[in-house]
């Protein structure tokens, strides 16, 4: 009982999970075909590099990594704004969220 | 103990991303979202990152789902319909994914070197963080904030009804015809 509560987990693992998090935000970004969920999809992938940054600052005991995850959630948060604003101006013009519709600049 | 959360929680976080794949609302997927960034906050405080745990959730789960799901409701996203999406998508992207994430598994398990993460490792206090933030990373902080700025008078700049336009509900979405013309 008491092995259960003292067993530590390997770091890989938690590069392991972020890698596939990362993998399901890039599958995301393929298959959805609505333009706020494609955004949701680039904001999972920023929050599976996030994990490996805080994982790597905890392996090295560098704190600077986790201030590089501070920076990566600031420029989030900004990315966020404008391109939700973005949408916004794309739906008020074409009427529409389906990225298969959105192809003004497509060859 | 940190086995049994970093399961529990690992698992939330996989089916919270498989879940936002699977949903063909908008809303469904930001609550989704919203599962995974909450999961990976416990995650980050198991590695123990407290003041970024906090962070995580006020800034991800708070403020920036609040602006997801304000624009979904606003903007009444319905159900989409599911295409094939780009030839180049399909050819390109997926075994694209499937390399990347071959390589990198293969070496991570691989790898020699790597420690383990466990309940008794010492946390980086909000102290540690705020010193070398305040210190040494002072001039990146404050640009960074400028950026916030310029972010915020872009958003506005470009979610507010131009002057020259007419009101959205006069605007004819289909057929492309002059305003005020009969």
């Amino acid at each position: 009982m008491n092995s259960v509560f003292t067993q530590e987990v390997p770091i890989a693992w938690y590069l392991l999970l972020s890698a596939v998090l990362f993998a399901l935000g890039v599958v995301g970004f393929l298959i959805k075909r609505n333009l706020i969920t494609v955004f949701m999809s680039i904001e999972l992938m920023l929050n599976a590099v996030n994990l490996s940054f805080v994982t790597f600052a905890h392996q090295w005991h560098a704190v600077k990594g986790q201030i590089f995850v501070f920076f990566v959630m600031m420029v989030a948060a900004a990315e966020a704004a404008v391109g939700l604003a973005i949408i916004i101006a794309v739906f008020r013009a074409r009427a529409t969220l389906a990225v298969d519709r959105i192809d003004l600049m497509k060859l | 103990m940190h086995l049994i959360l970093f399961i529990v929680f690992a698992g939330f976080c996989l089916t919270g991303a498989i879940n936002l794949l699977l949903q063909t609302h908008p809303i469904n997927s930001a609550l989704s979202l919203i599962v995974v960034m909450t999961s990976l906050a416990v995650l980050y405080l198991l590695l123990g990152a407290e003041f970024l745990a906090a962070a995580q959730v006020i800034v991800y789960a708070g403020a920036i789902m609040v602006l997801f799901t304000f624009v979904v409701m606003l903007l009444n996203a319905g159900r989409e319909e599911r295409t094939m999406g780009s030839r180049t998508a399909r050819s390109i992207g997926f075994p694209a994914v499937v390399a990347i994430l071959g390589v990198i598994a293969t070496i991570l398990l691989r790898a020699r070197g790597l420690g383990v993460a466990s309940l008794q490792d010492g946390v980086t206090t909000t102290e540690n963080l705020s010193r070398i933030l305040f210190h040494e990373l002072l001039l990146p902080f404050e640009v960074t904030s400028v950026l916030i700025l310029i972010a915020i008078l872009g958003a506005v700049a470009l979610a507010r009804q131009g002057d020259g336009e007419p009101p959205a509900n006069q605007i004819s979405y289909g057929r492309r015809e002059r305003p005020g013309a009969k």
